[in-house]
């Protein structure tokens, strides 16, 4: 299996797109190397050659979408910018994501800049995962995701996104703005092994009555690596919003988390909740009880606490 | 199967609990462990399932002395611990701690069979997580399931009637008389609480640090009326409704 296809198969079902026939676009080294459109989801290039395009039409229900991308060789700085426009009423699953593949002492980094324009009642579940593979000494594997959600009336996305591991640098940033009765849930997992370190940045403006935002963070930091979460959520009008930053600390990891409500309504309802910490030594004790080793307990929390 | 000899442990601050605690438990059958508060039966208990080690004292199983042994190896000689004060966890669901108490993959079937056995709808409860948002009961309920499902030779439960209600209680007795008729096991329940008494084949009475009484439940029972003098119907030491 190519270096590409290992990436790809981690950051996407990759396969099981193909067969089913999806509309998708893979780019590799920051060139598109294949792209396929179908009557309801159209992918084109942007005129000026910076990323994509894509249009999924009126009322299409059930569709995938799948534009995964992969650096498969050093000194590569790739930067793209997707569009995605969903017309009034679909209802569409779009997967991203970005693999890095380098070896001791190489460096490269994809920039991936998403903007989402989410008509009035539309409804989208975002998929994206971010790894980083090869070698083990003096890499620089930098992955810089910027995500920004216009969600019309009445639409609705989810976000679930994830860094699974070998990525050394990375700053996700997610800016949202939120009109009547649009919902934003973004779950995101997040693992620091080493030295390698990663910031989290949401600004989310509930713009519109009933509107609602779910920002749920849950990271690991082991090994030397650092973490830190920034959330912003300003309400203006009568809306509700929940950021949750859980993070587990092994090791010499770190974490700082700053979340901050701006409630610009009086009928704005927000909350924020932080908890960081190492693992309870009850729950490792609970999981030795069934006779796994203090290792393996410890290898399932994570696991299902970042799953 | 399980033998105590001469088990002494004191708290960290020097606090003597057990005091030349002996007992044996044998290859099946239902004891329950009653006495006072204080008595030393939860401490007992973790000492048996390895989670605290005796001061002096050795702990024998089949004659292999697993004094030493820790909590993960004593486990994997079958021995299974389901705690008093249950523990959450983010992110595992309910299927993940029963299929990690089996030591594998559960199919749905197992899955509702196991959950069925302590009053809960598998349907309703399997995707779960185990975190904060299931109740005192429902969680105490989970981690005796976790336990069942791993079907060990010895299964120490520490109060399962704590925090569960009374419907769910009835499930819970019937769960430990089938394990009794099903399970080639030997079950040890910590418990106070009249209804798990009257199912026993033995009680074990533990006060001030020691085995005060040991017997069939037939013998004992009617005595535990000299350590508290509370009427049966309610919790047979503490006199508590239940």
């Amino acid at each position: 299996m190519s270096t590409r296809d290992e990436l790809l198969d981690l950051i996407s079902d990759w396969k099981k797109i193909k067969k089913e026939g999806c509309a998708h676009n893979i780019r590799e080294n920051g060139k598109s190397v294949e792209r396929l459109s179908t009557d309801e989801i159209e992918i084109t290039p942007k005129a000026d050659g910076s990323g994509l395009d894509i249009h999924v039409k009126a009322g299409v229900k059930g569709k995938k979408v799948a534009i995964p991308a992969c650096v498969t060789a050093a000194d590569i700085d790739d930067l793209v910018y997707n569009d995605f426009f969903i017309a009034e009423g679909a209802d569409v699953t779009i997967i991203a994501g970005c693999g890095i593949h380098v070896h001791n002492g190489e460096a490269a980094r994809h920039s991936g800049i998403h903007r989402f324009f989410l008509a009035p009642h539309s409804k989208v579940l975002y998929l994206e995962k971010h790894v980083g593979t090869g070698g083990t000494r003096d890499t620089k594997r930098v992955i810089d995701p910027v995500t920004e959600v216009t969600l019309g009336e009445g639409s609705t996305l989810e976000m679930d996104t994830s860094q699974i591991g070998g990525v050394d640098e990375t700053r996700r940033v997610t800016r949202g703005s939120l009109a009547s009765g649009a919902r934003l849930i973004v779950k995101e997992h997040l693992l620091t092994e080493g030295v390698e370190k990663a910031s989290t940045d949401f600004e989310i403006t509930l713009e519109g009555d009933d509107s609602a935002v779910d920002l749920v963070s849950r990271s690991v930091a082991r090994g030397h690596s650092s973490q830190s979460y920034r959330s912003v959520i300003t309400g203006k009008a009568r809306c509700t919003g929940h950021s949750e930053c859980d993070a587990i600390i092994t090791e010499e990891g770190r974490v700082s988390a700053s979340p901050a409500l701006n409630a610009e309504s009086q009928d704005a309802s927000l909350i924020h909740e932080a908890a960081i910490g190492k693992i309870a030594g009850e729950q490792i004790m609970k999981l030795r009880t069934f006779g796994l080793s203090e290792e393996e307990a410890e290898q399932k929390i994570i696991e299902g606490f970042l799953r | 199967m399980l033998a105590l000899h001469d088990i002494h442990w004191s708290t960290p601050e020097g606090v003597p609990i057990l005091k030349g605690l002996d007992l044996e438990i044998g290859d099946r059958g239902l004891a329950v462990i009653t006495g006072p508060n204080g008595g030393g039966k939860t401490t007992l208990a973790k000492l048996v399932a390895g989670l605290i080690h005796p001061d002096s004292g050795r702990i024998l199983l089949d004659g292999e002395d697993i004094t030493d042994l820790d909590v993960t190896e004593r486990a994997r000689k079958g021995i299974s611990y389901a705690f008093q004060q249950p523990v959450r966890f983010k992110g595992l669901t309910v299927r993940d701690l029963l299929c990690l108490g089996s030591g594998r993959q559960l199919d749905e079937k197992d899955v509702c069979s196991l959950l069925s056995k302590v009053g809960l709808c598998a349907k309703d409860y399997k995707d779960r997580e185990v975190n904060a948002s299931l109740s005192g009961g429902e969680i105490k309920r989970i981690e005796i399931a976790s336990v069942l499902a791993r079907q060990s030779r010895l299964v120490i439960f520490d109060e399962p009637e704590a925090g569960i209600d009374l419907w769910s209680f009835n499930g819970l007795i019937e769960a430990f008389e089938e394990m009794k008729r099903s399970h080639d096991a030997s079950e040890v329940i910590i418990s106070h609480q009249e209804r798990i008494l009257a199912v026993a084949d033995r009680i074990i009475v533990v006060e001030g640090g020691k085995v005060v009484k040991d017997g069939p439940r037939e013998e004992v029972l009617p005595t535990l009326a000299t350590i508290s003098p509370c009427p049966m119907g309610r919790d047979a030491i503490t006199g508590v409704r239940l």
